[in-house]
């Protein structure tokens, strides 16, 4: 008899999550929980509040009713900052900079992992060539490649990513399941929103199911 | 993990933003133009008589400067709000007042130092007496900033609300007017040769207290607006 490996609790748990805007139940309650590498796509239609919980768990919004722990403690935002990378609709891109300039402003302010040069990280997520051109003028998928980069380089342990296959190619969409899969077999996790008309990973991720 | 350094993400919040001013050069040159139009105007409207412009010139170019200045304060955090710097600005592992204070700080070298450098010649233009010059400057270099750090506490309530240009209007109005009056009655002590340091001295103390706690101010704000 070996005895059972003892249990860690996990990165992220949810218990009764909900979410109310001007009294109006937006998603919830809402129970899940996220280990380290793992992956879970959150589904839902349009307006089931992919967007809201993505934004609750960042930080931008406050827990209204429920639970949030991070590793068995009471989930507190100061305490975490470092350790979310959240990517939402708006992609935090200045159309004035170039995609280097705009990844040196992101590093300077999350920090960055050992390893990667930002010119290799460019060139990774497909922008060679294109690093210096203001980003304005990149093609929507260009841009979306030029803030996916922040997942090459930040040392970020849970993502959670809004729609992040959104407007790209399908070498795009391969690109950023590699991206998954490489960041959970480091231990690290992740939350990816999506309508579901992609092909997510291959496999059969973990699903969290939204209802309005 | 490590996180970086204070140095490091100030130095980095406060080059994006002067680069993105100076890859909008045009945006910069407009309340410079503003302020030299109005100073400009104010001798054709009111006669040449020099006697009148050297007692109104410390006051017309204190209030152009200011006046000129609200003309860019809106857009202080719009582009960051519209793009989602802002969202990712608040979720760095960094104190966020501090974050926006360089950004006050910047939008301070791009809004009011040009206007600081053609102040001179505003005055100048206005018969402003050599010896109030700087006194006048002085006070600038004071109430500009005052004036900023104010306003950026206005633009982060006012950020959530659309067309907020009128309402920040009117609640800034009440805290420009100790600014100016303070401002103004240094520069025309000065003219008197009477002693201007205590207006100067008030005006410095208020913006001491500012500097400390409006980025704190904005940074409760800005959280607020985003929760919106």
């Amino acid at each position: 008899m070996t005895s059972p490996p003892p249990i860690r609790p996990a990165l992220l748990e949810a218990r009764a999550l909900a979410f109310y805007r001007q009294d109006e139940p937006v998603f919830g309650p809402l129970d899940f929980s996220l280990a380290e590498g793992e992956i879970a796509l959150v589904e839902g239609d349009n307006g089931s509040g992919k967007t809201t919980l993505l934004r609750i768990l960042a930080g931008l919004l406050h827990v209204e009713e429920g639970e949030l722990r991070w590793r068995g403690d009471t989930w507190q935002r100061d305490a975490h900052l470092g350790d979310i990378l959240f990517l939402g609709h708006h992609l935090g891109l200045k159309g004035d900079l170039s995609a280097r300039e705009n990844l040196a402003v992101a590093t300077g302010l999350y920090g960055r992992r050992d390893g990667l040069a930002a010119a290799d990280a460019l060139r990774d997520i497909g922008l060679a060539g294109y690093e210096d051109e203001p980003v304005r003028r990149l093609s929507a998928g260009q841009k979306k490649r030029a803030a996916l980069v922040r997942l090459l380089l930040l040392p970020a342990t849970l993502w959670l990513l809004d729609e992040p296959y959104a407007n790209l190619d399908r070498t795009g969409i391969e690109l950023v399941n590699g991206l998954l899969s490489r960041h959970a077999a480091r231990g690290g996790a992740a939350l990816v929103t999506s309508h579901g008309a992609v092909s997510f990973l291959g496999g059969e991720p973990r699903r969290i199911r939204m209802h309005a | 993990m490590s996180r970086p350094p204070l140095a490091a993400a100030c130095a980095a919040v406060l080059r994006r933003d002067l680069v993105l001013a100076w890859r909008r050069r045009g945006d910069i040159a407009m309340p410079v133009l503003y302020a030299l139009i109005v100073a400009t105007l104010f001798p054709f409207a009111l006669g040449p008589e020099e006697a009148l412009l050297q007692r109104i010139a410390g006051g017309v170019v204190l209030v152009t400067v200011l006046l000129a200045m609200l003309l860019a304060l809106d857009a202080m955090f719009r582009g960051d709000i519209e793009d989602g710097s802002l969202e990712q600005l608040v979720l760095a592992p960094q104190p966020l007042a501090l974050m926006l204070g360089m950004k006050v700080l910047a939008h301070w070298i791009t809004t009011a130092l040009p206007l600081i450098v053609i102040a001179p010649l505003l005055a100048g233009m206005l018969h402003l007496p050599g010896a109030a010059m700087p006194v006048l400057l002085l006070a600038l270099l004071l109430a500009t900033p005052l004036l900023s750090l104010l306003g950026a506490i206005l633009v982060a309530l006012t950020a959530g609300t659309r067309r907020s240009g009128m309402l920040l209007a009117l609640m800034l109005l009440p805290l420009c007017v100790p600014v100016v009056i303070f401002a103004a009655g240094a520069v025309s002590a000065a003219q008197q040769g009477l002693p201007w340091l205590a207006p100067v001295a008030w005006l410095g103390a208020a913006l001491a207290l500012a500097l400390v706690l409006a980025p704190l101010a904005c940074a409760a704000a800005l959280r607020i607006a985003l929760d919106a």
